[in-house]
């Protein structure tokens, strides 16, 4: 396990982050590279504005994601509570930097982005607020590309059962 | 009754009488006298939902499918499913299996069902095979249906399933009596309980709630490995995916649950790999659509068992996955069918099978005498209060199709009447018997139709674009295109409201033209004010039985006009017969 040098596990910190804050803040070892928010160590502010998930994407990243199958997002079909749907991410890919987790209908499509240090195992849990129905995605930038999963996440009034 | 059984046993002795009507002789050994095949049995009961006695229950007239489920089974009504399946038009099969002139099916033929005639058919069919070659699965919903089940918490079906000799079931309703209630019972279940598809919460997980294996968090025994005819049949669980949403969260705070078809693709596995297993079953509470689905996508499971969606298929569909092929059943409902699946097993392989939907008609065969023992011990300190006559059926009272049905209609009027609203809402539930015309309607008549542990109604105040948006929720649980992402159960009833509904269409497009009673179209803005019952938020109102049973006892004139759903894009689509 990557240890920080306060003696937290590296994930875990991430973990409690994204439970916490639900915002991203760098955890201080990264390479500095100021161009976009999810390089940076700020808070992504403008990201957190846009309505569509491309738009946070792109103001995030400043780049488009392309569907992966080695991105592996584990998330209900039917949620059983919208207020919290547990979603998880892990993948297969390479030099992982950083996860983010969008909800397409929510009023703001990014809810959370975590930096990945090197070192770490590329997997994330965490619930998310949704408002409806909507796709999930969740977006890992390895190697400098974007590499995306997609799934439909329904939250319902209720059925009946038979 | 009497007269009815007189005739049926002189249509069964003496076919060649009835002339227009030509008939084999019917006798339980010319109905059950099985063939000999393969080295296992397994027997497979679904959704019985607690009828300890033999029933009426009029199949579907409208059950469609949408998408890549349109014309296939189990989306078939009618003529199109006695053609499909090659049963006889006016056979005794093709009233058990069809909605198609049920009536005079039922005069025929009589009730089906009912646990100490399949007592009876079990036993049989289990000493055919000789001993160590049977196995006796039950699929969930087998605990709730019945006045007397729900006063007893399922109690009363545990020691029927004891005494049947369910070897292991699955569950869904069964939760809804709570985790207190349900382990209770389980203590005293001599088979097993499997379900690979419920786990902890993780903040049930962290305060150590009790689990079956505390290191997944899996809440119970997610498989378990018989041996039968000399070789190892793993038979694994799945609980129905959707328990926390389609009833109170309440009931079921500590768990969580869902298809989870990767962890059982992981399962599988490990039974072909490690455990080698010969053959691997899945006993499913999904619904049809959903295991047709997981069967093309797990692979490694050679039958699914599956029922939740009552649908009565007498042959397995076989599914192709890049593993082979799985066979998907669904054994119907109320105790009506008992499925026999013999297998030819090898070493490590399903050889072949041969699978039946038995019927089970209750006139054929002789109760079983310790269960109907059990039946009237267990009946004796309840019944007393609910066989008394309310009321007559007026007609042909029946819950199963997709839209309506006249029984629900009846509670419909009744919660409009009963607690003065304009519209009223009624669950699509499946279970449910049927009552012919003119038959005595009692309060365990009324208890079958409405016998949750949620039974409380309400009246709420909802606007036009509200209660559109639950029709379009609701709509989308039954005809997505995805199946895994309906949850089976029919369209919700409406009392006082009428529509328009486009199944093909996608999520808020399918339901148009609401139109109230008085002719008025439903306006999106305004307010109205709408009665219901069984809702998945805590209530206070009145036990829906009551409020049926007061509107009955009023003696107010039964309301008979036609339930009012117009049905669009439907022309050709075999899931609706004009046979009603």
């Amino acid at each position: 396990m990557t240890r920080t040098d306060n003696g937290f596990s590296a994930t875990r910190r991430l973990i409690l982050q994204g439970a916490g804050a639900v915002a991203l803040v760098g955890l201080g070892n990264l390479p500095f590279a100021p161009a976009f928010a999810a390089a940076n160590d700020k808070y992504p502010e403008e990201a957190f504005k846009q309505k569509t998930e491309a738009d946070a994407i792109k103001s995030l990243y400043g780049k488009t994601a392309e569907a992966s199958d080695k991105v592996k997002m584990d998330a209900p079909e039917i949620a059983e509570n919208g207020a919290v749907v547990p979603v998880s991410v892990s993948t297969t890919l390479a030099d992982v930097t950083s996860i983010s987790f969008l909800v397409a209908e929510n009023p703001v499509a990014l809810v959370a982005s975590y930096k990945i240090p090197a070192g770490t195992m590329p997997n994330v849990a965490n619930r998310i607020k949704m408002a409806k129905t909507s796709n999930v995605i969740v977006v890992v930038e390895a190697g400098g590309k974007l590499y995306s999963a997609t799934k439909e996440v329904k939250v319902t009034v209720g059925g009946c059962g038979g | 009754m009497t007269i009815r059984r007189r005739e049926f046993l002189t249509l069964a002795g003496g076919a060649a009488l009835t002339g227009s009507l030509p008939r084999l002789a019917r006798s339980a050994d010319s109905v059950y006298d099985l063939e000999r095949f393969g080295n296992a049995r397994i027997l497979h009961i679904t959704d019985t939902h607690a009828q300890l006695k033999p029933v009426f229950f009029r199949e579907p007239s409208v059950n469609l499918g949408v998408g890549s489920m349109q014309g296939n089974p189990p989306h078939l009504v009618g003529k199109a499913f006695l053609d499909r399946f090659g049963i006889r038009p006016d056979s005794a099969d093709a009233y058990a299996f069809t909605c198609i002139e049920f009536e005079k099916g039922a005069q025929r033929f009589g009730k089906l069902g009912g646990f100490a005639h399949l007592k009876t058919l079990v036993d049989r069919l289990r000493s055919d095979v000789g001993a160590g070659r049977s196995l006796l699965l039950d699929g969930g919903d087998l605990w709730q249906g019945t006045g007397l089940a729900n006063v007893m918490k399922g109690a009363d079906m545990v020691d029927a399933s004891n005494l049947l000799g369910i070897d292991a079931m699955t569950g869904h309703w069964e939760f809804t009596y709570g985790e207190k209630a349900l382990r209770s019972n389980l203590e005293r279940f001599k088979g097993e309980f499997l379900a690979q598809n419920v786990f902890l919460t993780e903040e049930a997980a962290f305060n150590d709630a009790k689990a079956f294996d505390p290191a997944s968090g899996r809440v119970f025994k997610p498989f378990t490995i018989k041996e039968i005819g000399g070789r190892r049949v793993a038979v694994i669980g799945q609980a129905f995916p959707y328990v926390p949403i389609a009833h109170p969260k309440r009931f079921t705070p500590d768990w969580k649950f869902g298809i989870r078809d990767e962890e059982l693709q992981k399962l599988v596995d490990g039974l072909r790999n490690n455990d080698k297993v010969d053959a691997v079953v899945l006993l499913s509470h999904n619904g049809m659509d959903v295991d047709l689905k997981l069967a093309s996508r797990v692979t490694g499971i050679d039958v699914i068992l599956g029922g939740h969606t009552h649908d009565a298929v007498p042959q397995p569909i076989a599914v192709s996955n890049p593993g082979g092929v799985t066979l998907v059943t669904n054994a119907g409902s109320n105790g009506k069918f008992l499925a026999v699946l013999d297998l030819d097993i090898g070493k490590g392989k399903v050889a072949n099978v041969r699978y039946r939907l038995l019927p089970v008609f209750s006139e054929l065969l002789k109760p079983d005498p310790a269960m109907q023992g059990l039946i009237d011990k267990t009946r004796a300190p309840h019944a007393g209060d609910w066989v008394d006559k309310i009321a007559s059926a007026d007609r042909l009272l029946y819950r199963r199709g997709n839209f309506s049905g006249s029984m629900d209609q009846l509670i419909c009027d009744a919660l409009r009447s009963e607690l003065d609203t304009e519209i009223a809402l009624s669950p699509g539930f499946r279970w449910g018997t049927t009552a012919l015309a003119g038959q005595p309607l009692t309060m365990e008549d009324v208890l079958a139709q409405t016998a949750v542990t949620y039974p409380e109604t309400y009246v709420a105040t909802m606007t036009g674009t509200q209660i559109k948006d639950v029709l379009e929720d609701v709509c989308d649980n039954l005809f997505n295109t995805d199946p895994y992402y309906q949850q089976g159960g029919d369209m919700v009833r409406l009392g006082g409201l009428s529509y328009a509904c486009t199944p093909a269409e996608s999520v808020g497009k399918r339901i148009s033209e609401l139109t109230l009673d008085n002719g008025s179209p439903l306006q999106a803005a305004k307010t109205y004010k709408v009665a219901g019952w069984a809702s998945v938020n805590e209530q206070t109102g009145a036990p829906v039985w009551d409020v049926v049973t007061k509107h009955l006892k009023s003696g107010k004139p039964p309301n008979r006009s036609a339930p009012g759903v117009t049905l669009k894009g439907v022309e050709g689509n075999p899931g609706i017969s004009k046979h009603v």
